[in-house]
């Protein structure tokens, strides 16, 4: 039997809003997925180590406090450092869509916007790494 | 009812249940926004036992289900408050001055997360945060700005601040002193609700029993010296953002309402000296009705504990003032515009129930922060109800609706029933410990997203009513890279300008208050007048108190 897809829930930087990142957790749980919530508060740096750590095939990223031309591109830049640039990168949260495309230009796989049905993301998510695991 | 009409009525009912029964119905949801059974017709049965005097009484009068206040909105509108702060303290004051000039009556001010968790905006964990999602604020003198050429002895001013909540209270009491207005001229109010954000909104600082002597303290001093403040601002808003049901909301909000007069209590206050400035904030959701008897709820129950179990004596001490804001939750990112009149039915929820002052949400929230255009819509929308809808002319109209009085109670007896769950856990304190509230919400939350996605509830433009290929055309509002380096030069440029023996002295003398059991506040205050910034402050009262930790669970 294939191995389960082990995803990364992650909230980076100082917001607290975590209504969508724990809906999404349970929501992939229910999928039949692996699912690590990081907590609150965290920082690039903890967020890649929890993904090497935890071997995850897929980190999700929410955040909704504006910083995430920031946070996204300095998580990527850490797996990559920690040789784990396979580990591949979704997110969501309060992103215009102008900084949509540029983190997918970046290599984010997707950014999932507000009103996303979570059975759209379960699907993206089996369709596009379930071969990674 | 008397005799005959009593028959009649019975009649007709049996009647009009079989015409009911007897009639195919649509298969759509009929619960409310929080999943509760509604009745298909309200009659006499559903307020059996009814008491006027006893459950609704007159406005201003005990147990204030019809209004705080005699005269309501014949006396005054409820203060037109838009929450707001983007960027640097200078860019926000630019805002302020135009919503002022635009007929907005108080101030409320939005902080970027680094001022909400106690970081300088030159923090490593700044990065990438700063002036992102409401102003940066450093340190005395970005208030000083932020408040450029707005008088402090007549404007109100909300600050949605919590655990750093002592900090930007004294910035803002100094920027007054420094131009002669008197601490006890000063009006307005800090959210300063700690418990909430350990159960919905997560920004938090230090564990809770230094956050509730913090609190406590901040209410010693207030009442004492700066007496028209709100010292805490009991906040449902964001339960309710996180998922919450209105009646969890309404239960959550109130426990820890009372937790906060116990905790005064305890701390040796006379509950009559500091539970007249407490005050709510609530959210106005979608449905229409239980939102309005959810406020008139709150005012009953408030009433009735303040002066039953917490023994207060003075009036003022039994009235549940409140805040509104619109339910930043139900807009959505497909066609913006339908935001507005979402808003709009829930501003109208609001002012039915009899809100004190409201924040009418911009279109474009679920996007980035507002742009101008939006935020006058907003702040339109208000002025139409106040000016054009005439509901303003009667003070709590929908009172004696069957329905309405039915909910208002049913809303109370299952508040109740979470407050005794609630003590049966010890205490608010415990429960949030115990991960109690934030399991509630999140099985509340996670219930309606099922309920959207499987089309049992439908909202406009995301699961009905869709356009194919839509493209955003609104204008938003962008923040300059540029501020987080303009931001991080100037607060560094304050700790090189100010004396910095005296800062030091004053930093020591704050670490020693807070290991002893002295008042916060002074001392915080002499931090503030020799520039020491917030995360000075925070760093060393952390050094004392500590940090909280949340286990992650989902």
């Amino acid at each position: 039997m294939a191995r389960k897809i082990r995803v990364l829930i992650a909230k980076p930087g100082l917001d607290g809003h975590d209504r969508g990142a724990k809906v999404v957790a349970n929501a992939l749980k229910d999928a039949g997925m692996e699912v690590i919530y990081t907590g609150l508060h965290q920082t690039p740096e903890m967020i890649a180590e929890s993904a090497v750590q935890e071997d995850v095939d897929v980190v999700g990223l929410s955040i909704l406090s504006g910083a995430h031309m920031t946070m996204f591109p300095r998580i990527m830049e850490l797996l990559r450092e920690k040789g784990a640039g396979d580990i591949k990168i979704v997110g969501g949260g309060i992103i215009p869509e102008e900084d949509v495309g540029k983190l997918e230009s970046m290599g984010v796989a997707k950014v999932f916007g507000p009103g996303t049905d979570t059975r759209e993301i379960v699907d993206f998510i089996e369709k596009n790494f379930q071969h990674a695991a | 009812m008397k005799k005959g009409a009593r028959s009649e009525f019975e009649k007709g009912k049996r009647q009009w249940e079989l015409s009911f029964e007897s009639e195919p119905v649509q298969d759509v949801d009929f619960t409310t926004v929080s999943a509760e059974s509604v009745d298909p017709l309200y009659d006499p049965d559903h307020i059996e036992g009814f008491d006027y005097c006893r459950d609704l009484g007159f406005p201003g009068e005990y147990p204030f289900t019809r209004g705080v206040y005699p005269t309501m909105y014949r006396g005054r509108f409820w203060t037109m408050r838009q929450f707001s702060g983007f960027g640097t303290a200078r860019d926000t004051n630019g805002r302020y001055h135009y919503l002022l000039d635009h007929g907005q009556t108080g101030l409320s001010v939005a902080f970027d997360m680094p001022t909400i968790m106690g970081y300088d905006s030159d923090h490593p964990r700044a990065e990438g945060e700063v002036g992102r999602c409401g102003v940066a604020i450093d340190s005395l003198r970005d208030v000083e700005i932020l408040f450029d050429g707005i008088d402090l002895a007549k404007i109100t001013t909300s600050m949605t601040i919590n655990a750093p909540a002592s900090i930007l209270l004294a910035f803002y009491l100094c920027t007054g002193e420094k131009r002669g207005v008197r601490f006890d001229q000063m009006g307005g109010t800090i959210q300063n609700d700690i418990l909430k954000e350990y159960i919905a909104q997560k920004s938090w600082i230090f564990p809770p029993e230094p956050s509730m002597r913090i609190i406590t303290d901040i209410m010693a001093f207030c009442s004492n010296r700066v007496p028209r403040w709100n010292t805490i601002s009991i906040s449902g808003y964001h339960i309710r953002e996180a998922g919450s049901t209105a009646v969890q909301e309404l239960a959550f909000t109130l426990a820890d309402g009372f937790a906060y007069v116990e905790a005064g209590i305890r701390a040796g206050l006379d509950v009559d000296d500091f539970a007249p400035r407490l005050s709510f904030f609530f959210n106005a959701h979608l449905d229409f009705f239980e939102e309005i008897a959810k406020y008139r709820a709150a005012r009953r129950i408030w009433a009735k504990r303040m002066r039953d179990t917490y023994g207060a004596k003075d009036p003022r001490s039994w009235l549940c003032r409140f805040h509104t804001q619109t339910a930043g939750c139900s807009l959505t990112a497909q066609q913006p515009e339908n935001n507005i009149v979402r808003t709009a039915f829930q501003a109208l929820s609001a002012v039915l129930g009899g809100t004190q002052s409201l924040h009418t949400n911009s279109m474009d929230e679920t996007l980035a922060l507002p742009s101008e255009k939006a935020v006058r819509i907003a702040l339109r929308t208000q002025q139409l109800i106040a000016h054009e809808t005439g509901v303003v002319n009667t003070i709590d109209p929908l009172a004696g609706s069957y329905f309405i009085e039915a909910k208002t109670r049913e809303l109370e007896e299952k508040a109740e029933e979470y407050f005794r769950r609630v003590d049966e856990l010890g205490g608010v304190v415990k429960a949030i410990e115990a991960g109690f509230f934030q399991r509630e919400i999140g099985r509340s939350a996670y219930e309606y997203q099922k309920a959207v996605e499987r089309e049992r509830k439908i909202v406009v433009g995301v699961n009905r009513f869709q356009l194919e290929d839509e493209k955003i055309d609104i204008p938003l509002l962008k923040i300059d890279p540029q501020t987080e380096i303009e931001q991080r030069n100037a607060v560094r440029k304050v700790r090189a300008d100010r004396d910095n023996d005296k800062a030091a002295r004053e930093l020591a003398r704050l670490k020693t208050a807070a290991a002893s059991e002295d008042n916060l506040m002074p001392v915080i205050l002499d931090c503030a007048r020799c520039y020491c910034t917030e995360g000075e402050i925070i760093e060393t009262l952390k050094e004392v108190f500590g940090e909280y930790q949340e286990p992650p669970i989902f």
